[in-house]
């Protein structure tokens, strides 16, 4: 069973259950609540979804010839050894 | 004990010195292991390629001059984002930017109810969702981000380090990493519901 107050609760501590940050009652509390609470899963699988999502797609490989730039600015000793 | 003091022979300093070289290029060569992950962060970090790469050959040739300050077996993609950061906010008071407005942010579920008034209760059941913010979209709103908040979204959910890293590399408490993350994450969620579902 759930209510608003049970899901307000479950929305404030849904961030730091997905960054593994709550402590053991917490994880309880809001586990409990996901279980009984369609609303709320399904947030906390878009929420899942939504901050795998942004990781891979704001992700910019490196520009082909940057490494070579950086190579170019290490030591003198790097050659012959 | 012989006349020359404390003066090193002349074979053990050669020693020293090859040693050192040796201990330096395994230092570079493990240092450019991580540049793409440099970049990447840095590349959210600021508003153009150019930057970016320009902002990861400054962070590396500072790098290389002070490898002697890393502590070998202590975290070398940390202590390189810390370089870039430093690097990042110095040019920041440089080009002297308007002060940070603090943009309201709405609730955590805020983005996901607008989603499911738009697409439907059940659409937010699929993966797909998000794909309706679109990858423009995302980079737009991570840009937006005022840079306090970005620089710490950028790095714990981009850049995949602990909360207590970003501390580290911001030199700023793990409670300030915390609530600037979660603010910022809110924001990003309500810029990205503001420029994609209207």
């Amino acid at each position: 069973m759930s209510n608003d107050a049970d899901c307000e609760k479950c929305e404030e501590l849904l961030q730091g259950y997905l960054d593994r940050d709550l402590k053991p009652e917490e994880v309880l509390v809001a586990e409990s609540h996901l279980d009984g609470c369609e609303y709320c899963r399904r947030r906390y699988r878009f929420e899942a979804h939504l901050r795998r999502y942004i990781r891979t797609t704001a992700v910019e490989r490196m520009p082909a010839g940057l490494m070579a730039k950086l190579t170019e600015l290490r030591g003198p000793t790097a050659e012959g050894l | 004990m012989s006349e020359s003091g404390a003066a090193e022979p002349e074979e053990d300093a050669g020693r020293r010195i090859a040693n050192e070289a040796r201990e330096r290029v395994r230092f570079e060569e493990e240092a450019l292991g991580f540049a793409d992950q440099v970049y990447r962060v840095a590349r959210r970090m600021v508003g153009t390629r150019e930057e970016a790469e320009e902002l990861v050959q400054d962070t590396y040739a500072r790098a290389f001059r002070s490898w002697r300050s890393f502590t070998p077996g202590t975290n070398m993609r940390a202590w390189l984002l810390r370089i870039l950061t430093n690097l990042n906010t110095d040019r920041g008071r440089k080009i002297q930017r308007t002060p940070d407005q603090q943009p309201l942010e709405e609730s955590d579920y805020y983005l996901a109810n607008r989603l499911a008034a738009v697409e439907g209760e059940q659409a937010l059941d699929q993966e797909q969702v998000v794909e309706r913010l679109s990858q423009g979209g995302v980079v737009n709103a991570l840009a937006e981000l005022p840079h306090d908040f970005r620089d710490v979204v950028v790095l714990v959910d981009l850049g995949e380090f602990s909360y207590a890293d970003a501390a580290q590399i911001l030199d700023i408490p793990i409670g300030t990493v915390m609530s600037r993350l979660h603010r910022g994450r809110r924001i990003l969620k309500k810029t990205l519901a503001e420029e994609t579902l209207t």
